[in-house]
């Protein structure tokens, strides 16, 4: 048997045709506003009007509606099945906040309106900053930046504000083993070198490395705690301190703090700068990609430097009247702008709601049930399938844990890809896989809050049913998957001979 | 449990035994006691849904929007009409709620998106290949600096005036860690000024970096820019407003290596500034350079059309550090919205709002003009947008034109300080001849109370 039940529709695997092979010529969904104005000719110099116009799709409006609603169900989503993606905190995107973003009074202010008229949007903002510094245990937020990678790189270049202003320049950025990739990128493009640091055998930061390498030209520790690998390292006071006596500053990667809200602050742990994934831990939908937003907490010698412009809030002189909010651009010792405006507000209104739906308790109890899940899935796999695919370090896990497909490989002949392969044919999302790299055959497995006992029991017999098929006849997964809308994609074609755009017939339809 | 969590005190029995610890907080030991908060964290306690939405409505409603108001207010985002069947489709949870398609057989629909994204951008700038989107547009001029610097390894670039302020400033905070300079190279009665740039062009100069149309609204002549720089070795760089190129020659068809911009016009509400997305379009030349996410054809085991990510070995979690860019994010949801936009304005559409918008800008720029204490800044071509020097203090006129129920622009002392009375007026296809009509009384009215109270107090 290689088929599963709930296989891809007879739509689902026809052949795909994109909107620009669609139409006919003539065709048309928008109707233009009249000309109300006098028309003028020649208002566009010569060599500049454009001879021939772009050649966009000439199409109805039922048959876009048609081709992008086919298109959806093209797509494995978050609402319909598991998405134990490792790392990316998949958890469930309350639509409460789909509503309250789009109210005409978030949705079309403009962000260069006057700050007397947007001080609804202002004073969420401010109460947001508040409300982030809380949670990490650092007094300064920023919410420019656009995604955790453009925090990192904030936090990056924040670093280089500060030892510039103390008259020092450093060359070196630490990031262990287990870092994101986004990290070492983040160095190269900061004007850094990376350096990497070595794991101890139970998967967190090597001290002894970390001395070794630690000298006055190290600008900064880039660390994520929990680390990638689910577990929480317990030597973060003696890095810091390691770090902070060399000169050099300590940046968190927030894409784990799910596992630890109400329990552990980054700023208690030494951090100095701490971004935050609003995608991740605070439900912004991922979009397929995006958009995110990766606001940073700062300690008090950071601020300074934080991006322009930045939200004050000045009480009113008579204390009758409300607080008065503001942006403030003159900031002398600014690194500067990261992207234009203030950062993704409709991302902020989404966050806010959630914390204010939330609270202390809940994001509390999210933190716990997201280390119970894990930890409970962890379980029941070891049991189930310990022997195949054992954890890669330590007992238990925070949030995530890292299974290693190693031995699955060797004793049944069917390698992670196969598994997460395979694992599609059950109509689940796979987890992360061959991510981290010091984990041989890989998978990350996250399984967040908001999912039942009921599923993460579902997610435990589809892998042992994968483990036992593959003992039978490790072909089936080999060959997987087979009721997807396409099967395994030749993707080192695709790099060797790229096609990245439509070829379009002028007179297309 | 919370409204979000599911663990019954049942469950909680079970799943604990199965783990074998008496207690949730048990699992949390591998935190040191030193680094445990021991208090709870300092928020207001949690609220139903309900009110959650009423807070949230109030604060939305001490917000002036484009809902409540006649505005002409651009600079860089503009309020377009968003199609309802953008909403319909973008909040479908298929759209909605997956990550990144890193598993392409269950994300073909994600995929298909992004090649046609790309498509649409390759046929608005006149270049061959685009990615799947970046963040937003200033960034995205930062990145293609980025690109530049990758390219040609020359450290110098030359920055048009007439480039937006936040992409200026966005382009010195990033060379500030990848290490490049600019200059800039100033304005001449609205254009980015020629016989300046020609003079401080070198073959030390790795980009210049110019947008269509310009901060000010000026129709630039991209070809003789082009031409220019690229005498030198350097490579073009152009913001453009992918709105107007309908009617405005593609860049790439003038000599431009990169396109970048803002796409919020495509599609996308105002947000408050975002999210919206950035794109990036660029030579063939550059394509394993380029930075984000990539969709590429190809095809599966049975032979079958289908699309993948494609190129990764540019990307971080591949390269890490010696990746062309950190960037990981594309603004997938936004960048549908934008193709979709696209779809629906169509072939026609697409000239005919660039059209409208040249036509409509025109009359607003002429009558406006026509105004006592009213001038034109300059008197170049000009979509879209304008500027206008104001015989009066141009806040104390916007406060008058607000007070009426008119966003009559953006001061522009804000960002050039040349201009101290200068204002930029932006017209949409939602800004009638009947508005433009009402904001020339209410700017007339204003600026002559406003030149009357000096005269009074002089």
């Amino acid at each position: 048997m290689t088929s599963l039940e709930g296989g891809a529709t007879a739509q689902q695997r026809e052949r795909a045709t994109t909107i620009f092979e669609k139409g006919a010529a003539g065709r048309r969904a928008f109707v233009a506003p009249e000309l109300d104005v006098p028309q003028v000719e020649g208002l566009i110099p010569e060599g500049s009007r454009r001879a021939k116009a772009p050649l966009l799709p000439e199409v109805s409006e039922p048959e876009i509606v048609r081709h992008y609603v086919n298109l959806s169900k093209r797509n494995f989503d978050l609402d319909s099945g598991f998405y134990p993606l490792g790392s990316c905190t998949m958890k469930h995107n309350p639509r409460l906040h789909e509503r309250v973003a789009a109210l005409p009074g978030h949705a079309r202010l403009h962000p260069l309106q006057d700050p007397r008229r947007a001080q609804g949007a202002l004073e969420l903002m401010f109460n947001l900053q508040e409300a982030l510094a809380e949670i990490a245990g650092l007094p300064h937020v920023s919410l420019q930046p656009s995604a955790g990678s453009h925090g990192e790189l904030a936090g990056v270049l924040l670093t280089r504000a500060y030892h510039a202003d103390r008259g020092e320049q450093r060359t070196k950025v630490l990031t262990p083993d287990s870092a994101h990739g986004t990290n070492p990128a983040t160095v190269t493009m900061g004007g850094y070198e990376v350096v990497k640091v070595a794991l101890d055998t139970a998967g967190g930061v090597d001290l002894d490395d970390l001395r070794a390498k630690t000298d006055d030209q190290v600008a900064c520790l880039m660390l994520t705690n929990p680390s990638t690998l689910g577990i929480f390292d317990p030597n973060v006071e003696q890095m810091a301190s390691i770090v902070h006596e060399a000169g050099a500053t300590l940046y968190y990667d927030g894409a784990n703090l799910n596992a630890i809200m109400g329990y552990s602050r980054p700023g208690d742990m030494g951090f100095d700068i701490v971004h935050f994934n609003l995608h991740k831990t605070f439900t912004q939908p991922h979009g397929g990609g995006g958009p995110g937003a990766g606001p940073i907490a700062v300690s008090e010698r950071i601020e300074p430097f934080l991006p322009r412009p930045q939200l004050v809030r000045r009480e009113s002189s008579n204390g009758a009247a409300a607080p008065r909010y503001g942006l403030d651009h003159e900031r002398p010792k600014s690194i500067g702008k990261l992207r234009g405006f203030q950062g993704n507000y409709g991302v902020f209104v989404r966050t806010y709601a959630y914390i204010r739906s939330l609270g202390a308790e809940g994001l509390k109890d999210v933190s716990e049930v997201a280390v119970l899940n894990a930890n409970y899935l962890l379980a029941r796999l070891r049991e189930e399938v310990g022997e195949h695919l054992p954890l890669a370090f330590g007992e238990r896990c925070m949030h995530e844990f890292v299974l290693t497909g190693a031995p699955l490989k060797k004793e049944l002949g069917i390698r992670t890809l196969d598994l997460a392969k395979r694992l599609l044919d059950h109509g689940m999302h796979p987890p992360t896989v061959y991510f981290p790299l010091v984990v041989d055959e890989a998978l990350l497995i996250e399984p967040t809050e908001t999912e039942t006992r009921e599923t993460l029991d579902a997610f435990v017999d589809a892998i042992a049913a994968i483990v036992a098929e593959a003992a039978e006849d490790p072909e089936i997964a080999r060959n997987a998957p087979y009721t997807t809308p396409v099967r395994r994609l030749d993707e080192a074609g695709a790099a060797k001979r790229p096609r990245v755009r439509e070829a379009i017939e002028p007179e297309a339809g | 449990m919370s409204q979000y969590t599911a663990v019954t005190p049942e469950d909680l029995q079970v799943m604990l035994g199965a783990i074998g610890v008496g207690s949730i907080e048990e699992l949390f030991s591998s935190i040191p006691q030193a680094l445990r908060l021991q208090r709870d964290i300092d928020l207001p306690p949690g609220q139903p849904e309900q009110a959650v939405f009423a807070e949230l409505r109030e604060l939305a409603s001490r917000n002036v929007s484009s809902e409540d108001e006649i505005t002409f207010l651009g600079a860089g985002m503009y309020d377009h009409y968003v199609p309802a069947i953008v909403d319909m489709l973008i909040t479908r949870s298929e759209f909605l709620t997956p990550y990144t398609p890193y598993q392409p057989e269950i994300s073909q629909g994600g995929l298909q998106v992004m090649f046609e994204f790309q498509t649409a951008i390759s046929e608005l700038t006149g270049l061959p290949v685009s990615n799947a989107s970046l963040y937003e547009g200033p960034s995205a001029v930062g990145a293609a600096a980025y690109l530049a610097k990758l390219s040609n390894k020359r450290t110098r670039h030359l920055v048009s005036r007439g480039v937006h302020p936040d992409s200026r400033e966005t382009l010195q905070t990033l060379a500030a860690g990848y290490g490049t300079t600019s200059t800039e190279i100033g304005l001449d009665e609205g254009l980015t000024d020629l016989e300046a740039l020609r003079e401080a062009l070198s073959d030390e100069i790795g980009a210049v970096i110019i947008q269509q149309p310009n901060f000010l609204g000026a129709i630039e002549d991209v070809e003789a820019i082009a031409a220019a720089a690229h005498e030198h070795g350097a490579l073009v760089i152009c913001a453009a407003d992918p709105l107007t190129l309908g009617v405005l020659e593609a860049p790439g068809n003038q000599g431009a290596d990169v396109v970048v911009g803002e796409g919020q016009t495509l599609g996308n509400r105002l947000d408050f500034g975002g999210p919206s997305f950035g794109f990036f379009a660029a030579t063939e030349a550059h394509l394993r350079r380029m930075p984000g996410r990539i969709a590429g054809e190809t095809t599966d085991a049975d032979g079958r059309r289908g699309f993948v990510l494609t190129l990764q070995t540019r990307e971080q979690h591949i390269r890490r550090e010696k990746a062309t860019s950190n960037i990981c994010t594309s603004q997938a949801l936004n960048a549908l919205a934008g193709v979709i936009y696209l779809s629906w304005l169509g072939r026609r559409g697409i000239v005919e709002i660039g059209e409208l918008m040249l036509q409509r800008t025109h009359y607003a720029r002429e009558t406006l003009a026509a105004l006592d204490g009213v001038h034109k800044l300059h008197d170049r071509p000009v979509v879209r947008e304008f500027a206008l020097r104001l015989d009066a203090p141009v806040d104390r006129v916007l406060d008058r034109c607000a007070a009426a129920g008119i966003n009559a622009g953006f001061a522009l002392r804000r960002a050039y300080e040349e201009h101290p009375d200068g204002l930029l007026v932006a017209i949409t296809e939602q800004r009638s001849r009947a508005d433009i009509d009402r904001l020339a009384d209410v700017l007339g009215e204003a600026v002559a109370a406003e030149r009357t109270a000096t005269e009074a107090t002089v």
